[in-house]
């Protein structure tokens, strides 16, 4: 690790000032990935603008949204009695991510800022239809995503909270790397009123992604079945020693399936 | 006070120290006036040095030293040194490139040692490591065991990176017998390359003490005074009474602690050059890209059968991938420790079996739980299975029809089997697996979408290493005895001096429990002094399944001394005839009558010396002894594993384990049974999880737990675990060895299960669930094409 500047933020508005002043600064939530990358001396921001003090942690319903603080840990929403009730499938996914040590770390500002392509929340933002709120705006997932490691984020904007629009069902199915735990391929299905939304982690060569002929054949019917004989392009995913593009490809079809199926059960 | 007998399942003594952080490790240790060495290793695979520029990095802030292979060979430091020589078909002696500690001209691996910086801090030794200027004049590499042989020339010692091409058995009668043969079963297999991944990465603090010209190396082996000898008299660092290995708690070690590495070696010798202690620990990266790996074996193997399934042949081609350098004991683990296995539990009249062992731009390999004899058992026991099912008999009775039933046995290659119940711990193993009710599972699985298959595993292990005549025999540079001292102290406590190393085997608990066995004192009354020269007068460490066989036997070897004096003083306090006393339970008894002295007062009379003529009798009460083994001991067993597979995904599930093992006598039965569940899971991870992968330019892909997966909790059943026992009659406490076995009869049940599952002999290690679901695929297609 090359030596850094630490600096606490106390309010949103203070991080964004110090992003704007500092000397190439990084924001710093669960550090889950930046702080294994520095040690490995592969980043060195010159300052690190800690968030765990800008009161951005905690979860509210606010009328048919649930309200998720950036700063909020993956162990906080997996045990959340609020999001257990009206978006099961978002607390369990939390519950899977790594392992404890990363969920009592980890926030979900963090990963989706990170926008990691293996990640599994970025696949409930879109399947859900979140906003992303930040010290700015707000921004629909649909273009919050912008391809592997990459967002909409400027450079001075600070996620606040992401909000969620309760599903009339919901699931999230993953296939975990035997050796990371990450997805290879993550699957997150939503249904609300006539719309479906079928959001795919892990497999995307450009990120997550929206797989629209699954959610055309679900809108029809919601039903695993209504996924057979459905294709996914091998073309437009990743390979690598885990699993090959077509494997992946296969995979999103076999989980997707699952994932249906939960949301009825 | 409370005796603990040789069979109790205590808890293990040094748990407290472990469980509560008070464990010392050699990174714990830190030494006045420390500096901290950082090693620059080679990115590339395969290069020449042309130019090593360190000029602006010794400038650096808080830089000590920075020394590179040409300083090495300035002082002549002594390269590393492989301990076994073996001989090619040809009687040539096999053929090692130099190793030395600091690369010499040339880098034959990622990760290969081209400078050590050594700073005040590890920040400022990195910061200087990035400031070195090397001119690598990149060549092409090969990481592949199967191609090593027409690949780039690694030493210009190796032609066509041939380190040796043995052989061992009959080839002639071998051939006819397959000639002869009514059936013949040939299988391609490949052992998967391993990285041991111990908990505590490698370290090492070495120091020098200018007042009596004198080394200390603390470091993380298993065996801290073969280190010693090696540094000494084959590298050259110092004489052995002016250098003090000490290895104090080892967090795991599995093999890869056994080795002299060159880090270690730096810091010992560069702790003299520079004037201060020079510390070092992995980070685990560098564990993964320079302990040395394991197994990496392409084999092309066969068996013979007759009309009636009795095997008359075996015979086998190995190429064993050595690595870039020959680490410690590397090229007797393919050879002497893996084709004398070759019999498995099988009376087998021909076997022939020809190894060579080439030269990659990898890591170094050598021994890792089991050494080569998890790689044998999966060639037997994967041949066997395949056999019975091509021949349509019932791979048990195949294995029944086909063991060793009669002993001693003489196997064609080297061995003699002592003893063994082969078929009792297989029947003891069907039942408790309930073998019989199988096909009701697999039907009902197969209702669920999942291909369910069950596969055997009658392994046989040569441990308690080794008797040191045979050895030496066969090649090995060093004896195999142990060596222990007894110390008893005038209040009749008791210090157990040991050659072993404990590194999670449990030594502090196993050994007090012989003690207080045999001398009738409390476990609690007994310590145990392991991994430190100066105070341990000689060992040879703990590996290969030895410590309890050959360990505890050197202590019991000590102990009947130890009786034997006691008896002599305890005549002198009892007034009575040294023949007519009796020890029993802690007490001196004169035969005959009531008269008794407790052990406790025998000690002290000892040392106050007062009842006896000292030119009689020596006082004190003190004992050592070496112990030899007379002959290797023959763990065996039956491990049973059911699997499903997921149709859909590929995924695996482990359904059921049943372990059956004869380790001769027990002295712990829950720290044996930990063992077999240890071993179980490293096997697992290897028939499943684990695979160290190169890509073509020699880059190690997994060279993280991102990527490289260890078996995890939820990865296992819960294992049900049985023993059966012959007595092992080579040794005073009929002990077999219980450290390796769950390793190395594992990978052969898991794929013979997902065979059986499958229905194909075509399933690769590890199987993961790409590799099952590429199977399934095929397996569809050419059932499709059939229609």
């Amino acid at each position: 690790m090359y030596p850094f500047k630490y600096q606490k933020a106390a309010t949103v508005r203070g991080a964004v000032s110090l992003l704007g002043k500092a000397e190439d600064p990084k924001l710093l939530a669960g550090g889950h990935t930046l702080i294994p990358t520095m040690k490995q001396r592969l980043a060195s921001p010159k300052t690190l603008i800690d968030l765990s003090g800008a009161g951005l942690s905690g979860i509210e319903q606010k009328g048919r949204n649930i309200v998720i603080g950036a700063m909020t840990t993956h162990a906080e929403v997996a045990a959340s009695a609020i999001v257990q009730q009206a978006i099961p499938a978002l607390a369990r996914l939390a519950a899977h991510i790594g392992d404890p040590h990363v969920r009592h770390r980890g926030t979900i500002g963090g990963s989706v800022a990170n926008n990691d392509p293996a990640a599994d929340y970025p696949a409930a933002l879109m399947a859900l239809g979140a906003t992303v709120h930040t010290s700015k705006r707000k921004i629909p997932a649909e273009e919050f995503f912008a391809g592997m490691f990459a967002t909409a984020l400027d450079e001075d904007e600070v996620i606040t909270k992401i909000a969620f629009p309760v599903p009339a069902k919901a699931a999230y199915v993953k296939f975990p790397n035997p050796a990371s735990r990450y997805a290879i391929v993550g699957v997150f299905v939503a249904k609300k009123g006539s719309q479906v939304k079928v959001a795919v982690t892990g497999a995307g060569s450009g990120g997550v992604f929206r797989h629209t002929a699954m959610e055309e054949a679900l809108a029809k019917r919601f039903n695993p079945k209504s996924l057979e004989g459905v294709a996914t392009p091998a073309a437009d995913l990743n390979g690598d020693i885990h699993a090959s593009a077509d494997y992946r490809a296969h995979l999103v079809g076999v989980i997707a399936k699952r994932a249906v199926a939960a949301a009825i059960a | 006070m409370t005796v603990t007998a040789l069979g109790a399942a205590v808890r293990r003594k040094e748990d407290h120290r472990f469980i509560t952080g008070k464990g010392q490790y050699t990174d714990d240790i830190n030494r006045p006036g420390q500096a901290q060495a950082y090693f620059l290793r080679s990115p590339h695979a395969h290069a020449t040095l042309k130019k090593i520029d360190i000029a602006k990095a010794k400038a650096m802030p808080g830089v000590v030293a920075i020394y590179t292979g040409e300083d090495v060979a300035a002082d002549k430091v002594g390269g590393l040194i492989c301990g076994w020589m073996i001989h090619s078909k040809d009687g040539t002696p096999m053929r090692a490139g130099p190793h030395p500690i600091l690369a010499q001209g040339k880098v034959r691996y990622v990760g290969d040692h081209v400078a050590v910086v050594i700073a005040e801090t590890l920040s400022q030794a990195k910061d200087a490591a990035e400031a070195i200027v090397v001119d690598y004049g990149v060549l092409p590499a090969n990481a592949d065991t199967s191609k090593a042989q027409k690949a780039p020339e690694v030493h210009s010692e190796a032609p066509n990176n041939t380190v040796y091409d043995w052989h061992i058995g009959d080839k002639a009668a071998t051939e006819a017998a397959f000639k002869a043969a009514k059936h013949v079963t040939t299988l391609e297999i490949v052992n998967n390359r391993l990285v041991p991944n111990a908990m505590e990465p490698r370290a090492a603090v070495g120091e020098y003490d200018a007042g009596n010209d004198a080394l200390t190396l603390y470091t993380t082996s298993q065996n801290p005074h073969v280190a010693r000898l090696v540094l000494s008299a084959f590298i050259g660092i110092a004489p052995e009474h002016k250098l003090r290995v000490i290895a104090p708690d080892v967090g795991g070690g599995f093999g890869s602690k056994i080795f002299i590495y060159a880090e270690e070696t730096v810091c010992v010798w560069a702790a003299r050059k520079c004037g201060r202690p020079v510390k070092w620990t992995a980070d685990r990266t560098e564990e993964f890209l320079c302990v040395a790996h394991g197994r990496d074996h392409v084999t092309h193997a066969e068996l013979a059968t007759d009309a009636e399934g009795k095997i008359t042949g075996l015979r086998v081609k190995t190429i064993a991938n050595m690595g870039a350098y020959l680490s410690t004991f590397a090229s007797s683990v393919p050879t002497y420790l893996y084709a004398t296995l070759l019999s498995g539990q099988y009376a087998i009249p021909n076997i022939y079996a020809e190894v060579d062992a080439v030269y990659t731009n990898t890591a170094p390999v050598d021994a890792y739980r089991g050494a080569g004899r998890p790689e044998a058992t999966f060639v037997v026991e994967r041949l066997v299975e395949a056999a019975a099912r091509e021949i349509g008999m019932d791979p048990a009775a195949f294995r029944r029809r086909n063991f060793v039933t009669k002993f001693p046995h003489q196997t064609p290659v080297i061995m003699m089997y002592d003893c063994g119940d082969y078929k009792a711990s297989l029947v003891k193993a069907m039942e408790m697996a309930d073998v019989k009710g199988f096909g009701k599972r697999r039907r009902e699985a197969a209702k669920r979408g999942k291909l369910r298959g069950l596969g055997y595993s009658t392994y046989i292990e040569a441990c308690g290493i080794a008797p040191s005549q045979a050895v030496g025999s066969l090649g090995a540079g060093v004896g195999l005895w142990e060596s222990a001292e007894v110390r008893v102290n005038p209040v009749g406590t008791v210090e157990v001096l040991t050659g072993s190393h404990s590194h999670g085997q449990g030594h502090e608990t196993t050994f007090a429990q012989l003690v207080s066995s045999r001398l009738g004192i409390s476990i609690d009354n007994v310590s145990i002094v392991h991994g430190d020269t100066d105070k341990v007068q000689f060992g040879m460490g703990t590996y290969g399944s030895r410590s309890g066989a050959v360990g505890m036997s050197a202590i019991s070897k000590a102990l009947d001394k130890i009786e034997a004096k006691a008896k002599k003083v305890a005549s002198h306090v009892l007034e009575a005839a040294e023949a007519d006393i009796d020890f029993k339970d802690g007490k001196f008894t004169v035969k005959g009558t009531d008269k008794s002295v407790d052990f406790g007062t025998v000690a002290l009379n000892a040392y106050i010396a007062h009842k006896f003529n000292p030119q009689e009798l020596e006082p004190g009460l003190k004992e050592g002894s070496f112990y030899d083994p007379t002959n290797f001991t023959f763990p065996a067993g039956c491990h049973i594993c059911e699997i499903e597979v997921d149709q859909e995904t590929g995924v695996a599930t482990i359904a059921k384990w049943t372990a059956v093992d004869d380790f001769g006598n027990v002295i712990n039965p829950m720290i044996v049974e930990g063992q077999v569940h240890g071993g179980i899971a490293q096997g697992v991870g290897q028939a499943l999880l684990e695979g160290a992968i190169y890509n073509k330019d020699g880059q190690l892909v997994t060279a993280s737990f991102m990527d490289y997966a260890m078996p995890r909790a939820h990865d296992l059943p819960s294992f049900d675990v049985g023993m059966t026992v012959t007595p092992c009659p080579s040794n005073p406490l009929g002990i077999k060895g219980c450290g390796e076995a769950g390793a190395i009869a594992a990978p052969a049940a898991v794929i013979n299960a997902l065979t059986d599952a499958l229905g194909t002999e075509e399933v690769p290690m590890p199987a993961t669930p790409q590799a099952l679901w590429t199977v399934i695929q095929k397996q569809s297609r050419a059932a499709i094409a059939a229609e």
